[in-house]
């Protein structure tokens, strides 16, 4: 067995359980019935204001800012890098490369490696503040541990250790349109890609389910009109 | 009543105290003897298989409850909520704080039905389901009070209240529950009310609290019980009969009632409104107390449901009734099911159809306490936020010295009394007063600031709470009192009778 295969079977194998494991949760979550009216109010009176009220959350964490103004701007500054940097990346997987992409290329790669500082930031809270501390669980430091090596790992791939970045587009696309490819000839490439995989795979068995689970709690996606309209078990 | 032997002292503003593990470990409710129990279909004992039991009812609670299930995978510790608990602040115990608590339970749901809790075990934060894990289950799900508080500040809107509900729910299906809890449930689904008033000294009190009307007002304002065929059915709390200041509040709906010009009567037979069902999970109790109300309300042919000062019950009226003893088409689609007795009567104000004089409360400076289950689980009027702007309006026509205490105590992000979900129970009064330290802090502010000696709500179980822990911080308890006490003192009889 050659390497390109190993790597494309553990490919696939990745995809269909971060794919499968997460929409398996979220078919529970959809389904699993809601017997009562518990929206947290004040809460909207129509579907249009529960979609914007969602969207607020989702957009602008807007409950976490009531809440705590230093958790708020680690945990925003850490999902907006984030998606910078997801950004940065689609052009290893679509040819050719929308204009968008190269326009926000510089800013995905800004992105990544700022990144570092709310991880390093939550981090920091986690040991530090005595609340924080007591509630957080080898879980919690884990995957921020996890995102630093990815975060490290491409900051190296990207000025230290050069892959072809050709080679590594050829092997995405490969995976995609069912091609194989040859997998890039770098080490560190190895250890990247390697991580990446495993927080696919760590993604559905894990508190990362917060990303599709918000929007079935009920307490934010039901609609305060229980005095207008019947609930039934939905 | 033992009284308590750990009272805060109540700083300038509310702190958010260092972590004093096992705090409040040996506060504990009367646990639920075989008596209570076997009358609401739970197990008398625990049974051997306690444990088998308890894991196979989570599971079955997982697949009959979205929020469960949701709220047990995405919690991502941030930490915003552990600060937001009126017990934690009061208290200290860290397990007070809200993610601690639904942990309890979270990491016992974590090695029963997760694949990573399975496997991994510790470092998956999962843990087996220990007669001390049970000891802590019993301990902090009862110090919770289910006020959402934490649910607010929560980015996913995880809500403590359904996962402690959860817990109890699991516990009483191995038979362990709480005393006072479940006697009040026994009682109200026995005799109708939770204090087990036979009708006989219903009619008696009714009849002294309308002779009291008239001697202090020289009007005869009729207090009607089972009145068939009349227009309205006014369902209140026990309490607003037989307590202060909770009765007050009913002479001022009666007043209401009289200078509108109204049928209206109470019911014997449905003498509460209060439903502790909602404090123990699940649906069975809930809708087996709410619905001798649509029983009667159907039998007495009337028109329409008004409901008094209560606000758990308030949140199960205005959330559940519908759902559990509706549909409500046997009464008048012209009027919302149920009716607040704040909006009926602001309703009234705003169509000139009773006058109030002002004067008539100058005496006070007035604050309001928002009732945890009113301002978050449920609303008035038409628009989001009226269960804050409609009792405000009250107290604006009805008095002319109103201040608001610190808006981040107030409204939506309003502190619990310290005496909801069940746990107004004399055995935990150190919890009890420890938990109204956010609420008392934020009162003596404004007492000192503004000179207010009026705190007005429209919850019975935080007039009763805050009557008995406020004096503990030299806080006179008569600063206490209803929306509808200030509205009784204000409202002009006999004038303007539509």
């Amino acid at each position: 067995m050659t390497i390109d295969l190993i790597f494309t079977v553990i490919t696939y194998v990745v995809l269909v359980i971060f794919l499968g494991g997460f929409l398996y949760k979220i078919w529970l979550y959809a389904t699993t019935p809601a017997p009562l009216k518990i929206p947290t109010t004040p809460a909207p009176t129509s579907a249009i204001g529960v979609s914007g009220r969602l969207a607020s959350e989702v957009i602008f964490f807007k409950s976490l800012f009531k809440g705590n103004k230093w958790i708020w701007l680690g945990g925003y500054l850490l999902h907006v890098a984030f998606f910078l940097l997801i950004l940065r990346h689609l052009r290893y997987f679509m040819d050719p490369i929308p204009e968008i992409l190269i326009i926000l290329q510089q800013a995905g790669i800004y992105g990544g490696m700022f990144l570092l500082v709310p991880i390093l930031y939550l981090a920091y809270r986690r040991f530090m503040v005595d609340r924080v501390r007591y509630i957080s669980a080898f879980g919690d430091f884990f995957i921020l541990f996890l995102l630093l090596s990815i975060v490290l790992s491409g900051i190296g791939l990207k000025y230290f250790y050069r892959t072809n970045i050709m080679d590594v587009k050829m092997f995405i696309m490969g995976i995609l349109t069912f091609h194989p490819a040859k997998f890039p000839d770098s080490g560190l490439f190895i250890v990247h890609y390697s991580l990446i995989l495993f927080f696919l795979v760590y993604f559905p068995f894990s508190k990362l389910m917060h990303s599709g689970g918000i929007f079935f709690s009920p307490t934010l996606n039901q609609i305060d009109n229980p005095r207008e309209k019947r609930h039934s078990i939905s | 009543m033992a009284d308590p032997t750990n009272i805060p002292e109540l700083k300038d503003r509310i702190e958010i105290p260092k972590l004093v593990e096992g705090a409040t470990s040996h506060y504990k409710c009367h646990p639920a003897k075989e008596k209570h129990l076997t009358p609401l279909g739970f197990p008398g004992s625990r049974p051997d298989d306690w444990h088998d039991i308890a894991i196979t009812r989570l599971g079955e609670l997982l697949k009959e409850s979205k929020s469960l299930k949701v709220f047990m995978d995405i919690c991502v510790k941030c930490g915003a909520c552990t600060d937001k608990c009126h017990y934690y602040l009061g208290t200290k115990d860290p397990k007070n704080m809200p993610v601690a608590r639904q942990d309890l339970l979270r990491k016992v749901y974590r090695k029963y039905y997760t694949l990573s809790g399975k496997i991994f075990g510790k470092l998956a934060g999962a843990e087996a389901l220990t007669e001390d894990v049970l000891k802590d289950w019993y301990t902090y799900f009862y110090q919770c009070s289910e006020c959402r508080r934490c649910s607010v500040f929560c980015p996913y809107g995880i809500d403590t209240a359904e996962v402690t509900m959860a817990a109890r729910e699991i516990m009483h299906s191995i038979g362990i529950g709480q005393k006072y809890t479940l006697e009040i449930i026994d009682k109200v689904e026995t005799t109708g009310n939770n204090l087990g008033i036979p009708e006989g000294a219903l009619v008696g009190t009714l009849e002294v609290l309308e002779e009291e009307i008239e001697e202090e007002t020289g009007v005869k304002v009729k207090i009607p019980l089972d009145q068939k065929g009349s227009d309205i059915l006014l369902i209140t709390p026990s309490a607003d009969v037989f307590s202060e200041p909770h009765i007050f509040s009913l002479m001022g709906y009666a007043k209401v009632f009289h200078q509108a010009g109204v049928s209206w009567t109470l019911s014997s037979y449905a003498s509460e409104f209060a439903n502790f069902g909602l404090f123990i999970g699940g649906q069975e109790h809930l809708q087996k107390v709410a619905q001798r109300i649509a029983d009667i309300a159907r039998e007495f042919k009337v028109k329409r449901i008004i409901v008094g000062e209560c606000g758990h019950a308030w949140r199960v009226g205005y959330s559940y009734w519908n759902t559990l003893i509706g549909p409500f088409d046997f009464l008048d689609p012209d009027y919302k099911t149920p009716t607040h007795i704040c909006e009926y009567t602001n309703g009234l104000i705003e169509q000139g159809a009773i006058k109030l004089d002002k004067e008539a409360n100058d005496e006070y400076v007035v604050t309001m306490h928002d009732s945890c289950n009113v301002a978050r689980a449920s609303r008035m009027g038409d628009k989001p936020g009226g269960q804050f702007d409609i009792p405000r309006a009250l107290i604006d026509a009805s008095c002319n010295h109103h201040v608001e205490m610190d808006p981040n105590t107030t409204k939506e992000k309003t502190f619990c009394c310290g005496g909801g979900g069940g746990l107004l129970s004399e055995e935990i009064i150190d919890l009890r007063v420890q938990g109204a330290m956010p609420r008392a802090t934020s009162l003596k502010q404004v007492m000192d600031s503004h000179g207010v000696n009026f705190m007005a709500m429209i919850c019975a179980i935080c007039k009763a709470q805050f009557s008995t822990v406020l004096p503990y911080y030299d806080i006179p308890r008569d600063i206490v009192g209803g929306i509808h006490q200030l509205v009784s003192n204000a409202i002009q009889l006999g004038t303007n009778k539509v």
